[in-house]
């Protein structure tokens, strides 16, 4: 499902509501019939959420951003990170501070994350900035990959996703003074 | 991509990242420790090199300079977290958050409160503190700096999201502290009596254990708070 709307509509503001951090001043998030609020834990397990700002730490290397991120989220670290990595487009940047990174290989390294979760729900804002078009192509693949897999992905972009994805939903958010 | 649910390994991660960070930084570990040495030579110059005078003040001087060197790394406990997204990542993590901050709480003590417990022999030196009150200091900054770490990340937790809060957090934490100053200097008084001054130890071992309890659970609200 895609969120659409000008600048400044609440697309972050809604997902961050979605996503828990914030309470709604109305109404309530549902998840499986059970409001996210009441047995938050239980959500952020199928939850995968990443914002505008992607929790990736600058001082860290890739592979250490991403076996944090592993280890927070419970998820075994023995895993072949470097040929993910590699598959990505970061050979050889793997153990260099992200900061010396390009803005789109630091988002590159966010990104990874959809190679290693088992989320149901991804929550995603903007993925697609400062991307190139062969990793907006790579990224559009696997979006295809989670939804044949019974995953459903929130998104705001203002990328034109309906060729590719034929069962997309759009929400157009209002700006409103 | 089974997930092994294991709080230890989540504790381990937040601390490990936290001290791998600051050793990547080493002025982050040094600049307490210099700041508490230059605070506790600028008192033998202000007040004169009379010695009596000097190990009377000495426990006083000692944790005043401790509890401000805490304050130093404190702003900076939660704010590249904040800055970077990480803490929306932690706050999503299926593990109960204020384990999470526990782990960054003992890494902080770690980086700040240890090596002052460590250094104090030498600090002592200074200010012509004898054995029996420099016992009595090592112990009360051992059950002490711990306390400082925990009550400060509260406040820190509390301004990690406005814009200059360091020194409204200095603000709301400096007067939190001075129950730990009343039982630690007084502990070290009592020492250089050569009276008994477990009393007071247990009094500041007690706070600990409170804090570590609840503590961390006030953090994680103060997070939450923040970041939404």
């Amino acid at each position: 499902m895609q969120l659409a709307g000008p600048n400044g509509a609440g697309k972050t503001s809604l997902l961050r509501i979605i996503a828990g951090f914030s309470a709604p001043d109305e109404g309530q998030v549902m998840w499986q019939g059970e409001s996210i609020a009441k047995n938050y834990d239980e959500f952020a397990r199928q939850l995968l959420f990443i914002g505008h700002k992607t929790g990736v730490n600058s001082q860290l290397s890739a592979i250490e951003n991403l076996r944090f991120w592993l280890q927070i989220q419970g998820y075994d670290t023995e895993q072949d990170l470097y040929s993910l990595l590699a598959k990505i487009g970061l050979v050889g940047l793997e153990d260099v501070p992200v900061r010396t990174l390009s803005a789109g290989q630091q988002r590159r390294v966010a990104l990874i994350r959809l190679w290693l979760n088992d989320a149901k729900l991804w929550v995603l804002d903007e993925p697609f900035t400062a991307l190139d078009k062969a990793g907006i192509a790579f990224l559009q693949q696997r979006f295809l990959a989670h939804l044949a897999q019974g995953g459903a992905i929130l998104l705001t972009t203002h990328q034109d996703l309906t060729t590719h994805f034929n069962e997309l939903q759009t929400v157009t958010l209002e700006y409103r003074h | 991509m089974l997930r092994q649910h294991s709080y230890w390994q989540l504790f381990s991660a937040v601390c490990k990242k936290d001290l791998q960070l600051a050793f990547r930084q080493r002025a982050e570990i040094v600049n307490p420790i210099l700041f508490f040495l230059i605070v506790i030579t600028l008192f033998p110059l202000a007040i004169g090199p009379e010695p009596g005078l000097l190990s009377r003040m000495a426990p006083g001087i000692i944790w005043v300079a401790a509890l401000l060197s805490t304050m130093l790394g404190l702003d900076k406990l939660f704010r590249d977290d904040y800055h970077d997204g990480s803490l929306e990542q932690l706050i999503a993590s299926s593990y109960p958050l204020p384990l999470t901050v526990l782990g960054k709480v003992v890494a902080h003590w770690i980086i700040t409160g240890l090596p002052l417990v460590l250094m104090t022999p030498l600090f002592a030196l200074l200010l012509n503190l004898d054995n029996q009150a420099l016992i009595a200091t090592v112990l009360t900054l051992l059950l002490g700096t711990p306390l400082l770490s925990f009550i400060g990340a509260i406040g820190a937790g509390l301004t990690v999201g406005l814009q200059k809060g360091g020194i409204l957090m200095s603000l709301l934490v400096l007067p939190l502290y001075i129950p730990v100053l009343i039982f630690a200097t007084s502990a070290i008084d009592t020492s250089t009596m050569s009276l008994d001054y477990s009393g007071q130890l247990a009094i500041l071992g007690a706070m600990l254990v409170i804090a570590i309890i609840s503590a961390p659970i006030a953090i994680s609200s103060a997070l939450k708070v923040s970041v939404s």
